[in-house]
C-alpha cells in the first residue's frame, strides 16, 4: 500500500504564520491537534454532527472535522487558543456556561463569530447558529443566559475587566 | 465564608481558552495509534481471522486477537477484552491494530479477513427469556464471580435480585384494587463529548503506564492487577480532565485493550482512541428495559403491595449491569412507604452492546415502570396524582425494600419536595387544558429518589499540602468529569481552615502513585466521602499548625484557634503567628528550627453497609436516600402528534447547598439529560439486532433550543454524617424526567405511553393502534 502524498502547507492562525508537512487528504482538526499542538480543537464525532471542533476561517465558524486543511491556505484561521478575555469567555464562567468543558471550545467559536457578525442577534438568530452544537452536561440554558449577556456587552462595549473574578 | 457560594469553578479559565487537557490531547513522538476491528453481527461464531496481509501494511507493527486471553468482569469474568470464539454483540472488538499512525492502523484493518458464522441473535430480554432462546453464554455456570452475583446456568439470566418485605398475598388482600402496567425502552447511550481514550506504555523497569478517560484510575489499577497478575504497585494510572462521563466511563474496557497493545509492542506507548461510532456501541451503553408493576391500593389510593418484575437488557457482558440491575431493586418502590414489596430484578443476556452504569444508576428506569403505574392507579381511582404521592410519600420511621429503617437524617424531605413542586407548577389550576382545536398544554409528575449501592467497603482519601505562603493544595482521587466537586472540596476545605477560598489550589489530575484512593467518581458520592476525608485531612492540618504554633507562642495547642491566615490564640487573638510562617516550619531567631511541611491526610470509609440478603434482599445498601419531586409541562399538537416541552421542573433535598450555582448546573443538566433520553434518544436495532444510528446525525440528543425552561428549587434537610449536612445531587435531577415527560404526554394524548423514546411515531402508533406498520 503506498503512504499518500504529503505536502508543505503554510496557514495563518491566530496571527502567526505556521508551517506543517502533512497529508494532503488531512482535515484541518487533526493538523490543528496533531501537527501544531492546538488541542483546545476537539474532535467529538468527525461527521459535523456535534459542533466540538468549530474553529474559525476568515471569520467564519467552520467544523474544522469537515475542512482538509489544504483548503485554508491563505485564509485567517482562529482557534479558541486565539481568543484572549472575550466577552463571551468572560460570560460562560460567570455563568457556569460549562462542567467538563469539551464542547467549550467550539461553542465559544461559534458565539464569539455570531457576537462579531451580528451585535443585535435576536431569539431566532441565536437558535440558529447555537443548533449546530451540542452540550451534554448543561441545560443549555445556562448556555442562552451567556450569550445574552456577551452580546449585552459587545452592544454596550463594557470592556470586560482584566480582574478574574472567582466569586458571583 | 467559602461553603454556601457560588464560587467558580477551579479550572473555568483552563476550559474556556482551551488550555483544559483531556487524555487524547496527550500527543507524544513515536506514540502508536490502535484501531479496533468490530463485528458486524450481533451472534456469530468466528472460525477464522487471517491477519498476514494487514501486518505487512506500512506501519504496522502487531495486530492483536483474542486468543488465550483472561475473561473480564467485575462482578462476573464472562467478557474476553477480543472475542475469542464468538461475537456476542454488533460492534464488539474482534482485532487491535497497531501502527506508526491511526491513519495506517485503518488502512491495514481493512485488510483483516475474518470468516463468521452467523448464529440467531437474542433481541430483547423477554425474547432472551423465552423457552429454547439462543444461550449467549453456554458457560455460565464456570464464570469467576463474587459471592453476591447470582447467574442461572443454562438460561440468559446473569443475575437475579430478589427484595421480599411483608407478605405481597396479604397485601394484595387488602387492596380494594390493583393495576398492572408494563413499560419498555431499548439501550442508549450516555455520549459523552468526548469519546473514550487510553493509552498504555510498560517501562523498562517493568512500570505499567496507564492514561485514560476515566471515572475509575484506581479501578483500572485493581483490575489489571486482577486479570493479567501485574503487581498493582508498580501500575500507574494517570486520569486529567474527562471530557463528561455519566457513568459511561466507570466500566474499564479501552485501558485493557491499551495495556495488551503495549505489551505487544515492547512496551512502546499505544493509544486507543474511540471514534464516534465505537464510543456509542463497542463500549458500554446505557440499559434497556422491560418491566412490569403491579400495585395494589385502597381506593383512597393508600399503596397496600407492589409486585415488581424489572428485566434489564445487560447486552452480552454483565460486567456493571448486574449493579444496575440490583440497584433499581433496592429502591424499586420509589420515595414511598409500601409495607408488602415483592420484586425480581433480572440482569438479561441479550446480543446487544453490554450496558454499564448511567447517570442515576437504574433509577431513572425504575421510576419510569412505576411512575407510570402509579399515574394509571390514579386514573382508575380517579384521585390526583399528586395527591396519592403525597399521601405515600416515604418518611422517617418507615423502611425501605431492603428493610432499611429510616431516620431524619439518613433520608430528605419527600412530603416538602412534593409540597413545593405542587406550587412551582401551580398543579391546582389545571393539568389539561385544550388552548384550540390542535393545541393541549397537560402536566405530568414524578417522584424520586436514590441511594448510592456502591462496595461496602468504599473509601476516599484526601491529602493537604500547605505552601510556604500558607495557601493550601487539595490532592483528592475524585476526578473531575465535570460535576465540579474538587472546587467544592476546595470550599470544605477553605470553610474548615476560615481561609479565602482562593488560596486553595486544586490537584485537577489524578496520577495513582501520589494521589489518594477514591473508590471511583461515581454514584453522587464525591461530595460525601471526598468532602469527608477533606475534613478530616483539615484537622490533621489543623492540629499539626497548632502544635508548631503552641510552641512558638509559649501556650497550650487547645488554647489555639486556626483561621483567617494565623494561629491565634483564642482568648487573645492578638497573639498571632501567620500561617506562612510555620507552613514549612518555624525557624527561631537563632536558627533552630521545629516542625517541617504541615501535611494534613483524612480518609473516610462507609460504615455499616452490607451485602443483600440472596432470598429477601434485606441489607443496608448505602449511607442515605435522597429525596426529589419533578414535573414537565408539554405542549402537544393533536394533528401531527408533534410536542414542545414547555417547562421541566426539580424540587431536589440538597441537604446543604454548597456551591448554588454549581449545583443548579448539576440538576439542570441531569434534568436535559433526562428529558432527551425519554423524548429521543434509543437505539435502532435491525431483526439481527446491529444497530442502525451509531452517529449523532441519526441518534440525536437535544440540541440548543430545543430546551424548555427549566425551575429548579433545593430544600435543605441536613443529613447530619455529611460534609456540611450535603446530599448527593448529581442524579436527582434526571431521575423523575422520563417518568415526568411520559406522566405529561399520556395526559395530553389521552392514551398510555410507556414505552421510550417519546416520538411523535409511537405516540400515533399508540393512538392509532399498531395497525399501520411502520411509516
Amino acid at each position: 500500500m503506498e503512504e499518500t502524498t504529503k505536502c508543505e502547507l503554510v496557514l495563518h492562525i491566530n496571527g502567526e504564520q505556521r508551517t506543517v508537512i502533512t497529508r494532503q487528504a488531512e482535515t484541518l482538526l487533526f493538523v490543528l491537534r496533531d501537527e501544531l499542538g492546538l488541542t483546545g480543537t476537539k474532535p467529538g464525532c468527525l461527521n459535523g454532527d456535534c459542533g466540538a471542533c468549530t474553529v474559525l476561517v476568515n471569520g467564519t465558524p467552520i467544523k474544522s472535522c469537515m475542512m482538509l486543511a489544504i483548503e485554508t491556505v491563505g485564509k485567517e484561521i482562529t482557534t479558541i487558543e486565539g481568543l484572549r478575555d472575550t466577552p463571551i469567555q468572560h460570560a460562560f464562567v460567570r455563568h457556569f456556561a460549562f462542567q467538563c468543558g469539551y464542547c467549550t471550545p467550539g461553542f465559544i467559536m461559534n458565539i464569539h463569530a455570531l457576537i462579531e457578525q451580528h451585535p443585535n442577534a435576536d431569539q431566532s438568530t441565536i437558535q440558529e447558529w447555537l443548533q449546530s452544537n451540542i452540550c451534554r452536561c448543561t441545560s443549555y440554558q445556562e448556555i442562552e443566559a451567556a450569550v445574552k449577556e456577551a452580546l449585552q456587552a459587545k452592544k454596550t462595549d463594557i470592556q470586560p475587566s482584566h480582574n478574574r473574578i472567582s466569586r458571583v | 465564608m467559602a461553603v454556601g457560594k457560588s464560587i467558580i469553578r477551579k479550572e473555568a479559565w483552563d476550559k474556556v481558552t482551551g488550555r483544559a487537557k483531556y487524555t487524547n490531547d496527550f500527543k507524544e513522538q513515536g506514540m502508536l495509534h490502535a484501531k479496533l476491528v468490530t463485528s458486524p453481527y450481533a451472534h456469530a461464531r468466528i472460525i477464522s481471522i487471517e491477519t498476514h496481509e494487514a501486518l505487512a501494511a506500512p506501519g504496522v507493527r502487531a495486530v492483536l486477537t483474542g486468543k488465550g486471553l483472561p475473561l473480564t468482569g467485575e462482578d462476573m469474568r464472562d467478557r474476553p477484552p477480543i472475542a475469542a470464539d464468538k461475537v456476542r454483540y454488533y460492534g464488539e472488538v474482534v482485532a487491535v491494530v497497531v501502527a506508526d499512525t491511526l491513519v495506517q492502523a485503518e488502512q491495514a484493518a481493512r485488510l483483516i479477513r475474518i470468516v463468521y458464522e452467523p448464529l440467531p441473535a437474542v433481541g430483547s430480554p423477554r425474547e432472551a427469556l423465552k423457552e429454547g432462546a439462543p444461550l449467549l453464554h453456554e458457560e455460565l455456570d464456570r464464570y469467576e464471580r463474587n459471592k453476591t452475583t447470582y447467574p442461572e446456568p443454562g438460561t440468559n439470566i446473569a443475575h437475579r435480585t430478589k427484595i421480599r418485605k411483608g407478605d405481597i398475598k396479604q397485601g394484595f388482600a387488602e387492596s380494594d384494587v390493583i393495576i398492572e402496567t408494563s413499560v419498555s425502552f431499548a439501550p442508549s447511550d450516555h455520549v459523552a463529548m468526548e469519546t473514550r481514550c487510553a493509552t498504555a506504555e510498560i517501562w523498562p523497569d517493568g512500570s505499567i503506564h496507564i492514561s485514560a478517560s476515566s471515572q475509575s484510575p484506581f479501578m483500572i489499577k485493581r483490575l489489571i492487577h486482577t486479570y493479567f497478575g501485574e503487581e498493582a504497585g508498580k501500575i500507574v494510572v494517570h486520569t486529567p480532565l474527562v471530557g463528561g462521563a455519566y457513568g459511561g466511563k466507570a466500566p474499564v474496557q479501552l485501558e485493557l485493550l491499551a495495556y495488551l497493545a503495549t505489551k505487544a509492542v515492547g512496551g512502546r506507548k499505544v493509544s486507543v482512541w474511540n471514534n464516534r461510532e465505537c464510543d456509542m456501541v463497542t463500549s458500554p451503553v446505557h440499559i434497556g428495559l422491560e418491566a412490569t408493576v403491579k400495585i395494589g391500593a385502597t381506593k383512597d389510593g393508600v399503596f397496600k403491595a407492589m409486585e415488581i418484575v424489572f428485566l434489564f437488557d445487560g447486552g452480552a457482558y454483565s460486567d456493571k449491569a448486574i449493579d444496575v440491575s440490583r440497584a433499581a431493586a433496592v429502591d424499586c418502590t420509589g420515595p414511598y412507604h409500601v409495607e408488602h414489596v415483592w420484586c425480581d430484578s433480572l440482569c438479561v443476556y441479550t446480543n446487544r452492546p453490554y450496558a454499564t452504569p448511567f447517570r442515576s444508576f437504574g433509577h431513572c428506569e425504575q421510576s419510569f415502570a412505576v411512575e407510570r403505574a402509579i399515574d394509571e392507579l390514579a386514573k382508575v381511582l380517579q384521585l390526583d396524582p399528586w395527591d396519592v404521592r403525597r399521601k405515600n410519600a416515604i418518611r422517617p420511621g418507615h423502611t425501605t425494600p431492603t428493610q432499611v429503617r429510616l431516620t431524619k437524617s439518613n433520608v430528605g424531605d419527600m412530603p416538602a419536595c412534593l409540597d413545593r413542586l405542587r406550587e412551582l407548577m401551580r398543579w391546582d389550576e389545571w393539568q389539561r387544558i385544550e388552548l384550540d382545536a390542535y393545541t393541549v398544554r397537560a402536566k405530568g409528575i414524578s417522584g424520586g429518589w436514590k441511594t448510592s449501592t456502591i462496595d461496602t467497603d468504599s473509601s476516599s482519601g484526601v491529602i493537604l499540602t500547605f505552601n510556604s505562603d500558607g495557601s493550601v493544595n487539595v490532592i483528592s482521587g475524585v476526578v473531575e468529569i465535570g460535576t465540579g466537586t474538587k472546587t467544592v472540596l476546595a470550599q470544605i476545605v477553605a470553610e474548615r481552615l476560615k481561609m479565602n477560598v482562593d488560596d486553595v489550589h486544586v490537584k485537577m489530575d489524578i496520577d495513582t502513585q501520589t494521589t489518594p484512593e477514591h473508590w471511583k467518581t461515581v454514584a453522587s458520592r464525591g461530595t460525601f466521602m471526598a468532602g469527608r476525608a477533606a475534613l478530616a485531612a483539615a484537622n490533621d492540618a489543623i492540629r499539626q499548625l497548632k502544635e508548631i504554633a503552641a510552641c512558638v507562642l509559649r501556650v497550650t495547642p487547645d488554647d489555639l484557634e486556626v483561621g483567617f491566615g494565623r494561629v491565634f490564640l483564642r482568648d487573645d487573638p492578638a497573639i498571632f503567628i501567620p500561617v506562612k510562617d510555620i507552613a514549612y516550619g518555624y525557624k527561631f531567631p537563632n536558627g533552630n528550627a521545629i516542625g517541617g511541611q504541615v501535611i494534613g491526610r483524612g480518609h473516610y470509609i462507609l460504615r455499616r453497609l452490607t451485602p443483600l440478603d440472596p432470598e429477601t434482599g434485606a441489607g443496608k445498601p448505602g449511607p442515605e436516600w435522597g429525596v426529589c419531586a419533578e414535573g414537565v409541562e408539554v405542549e402537544f399538537n393533536r394533528r401531527d402528534y408533534t410536542y414542545r416541552i414547555v417547562k421541566a421542573y426539580a424540587v431536589i433535598d440538597a441537604g446543604k447547598v454548597l456551591n448554588p450555582k454549581a449545583a443548579l448546573g448539576q440538576a439542570m443538566g441531569a434534568m436535559s439529560m433526562g428529558l432527551s433520553f425519554a423524548s429521543r434518544e434509543g437505539f435502532l436495532f435491525d431483526e439481527a439486532q446491529r444497530v442502525l444510528n451509531p452517529q449523532l446525525r441519526t441518534y440525536r440528543p437535544i440540541h440548543f433550543g430545543e430546551h424548555p425552561t427549566y425551575i429548579v428549587e433545593f430544600i435543605e434537610t441536613p443529613q447530619i454524617d455529611a460534609p456540611y449536612g450535603a446530599r448527593g445531587i448529581g442524579e436527582h435531577g434526571l431521575l423523575g424526567m422520563p417518568a415526568a415527560l411520559a406522566n405529561a404526554l399520556s395526559l395530553a394524548a389521552g392514551v398510555p405511553l410507556n414505552e421510550l423514546p417519546l416520538v411523535p411515531e409511537l405516540i400515533w402508533r399508540k393512538q392509532k393502534g399498531d395497525s399501520y406498520g411502520s411509516l
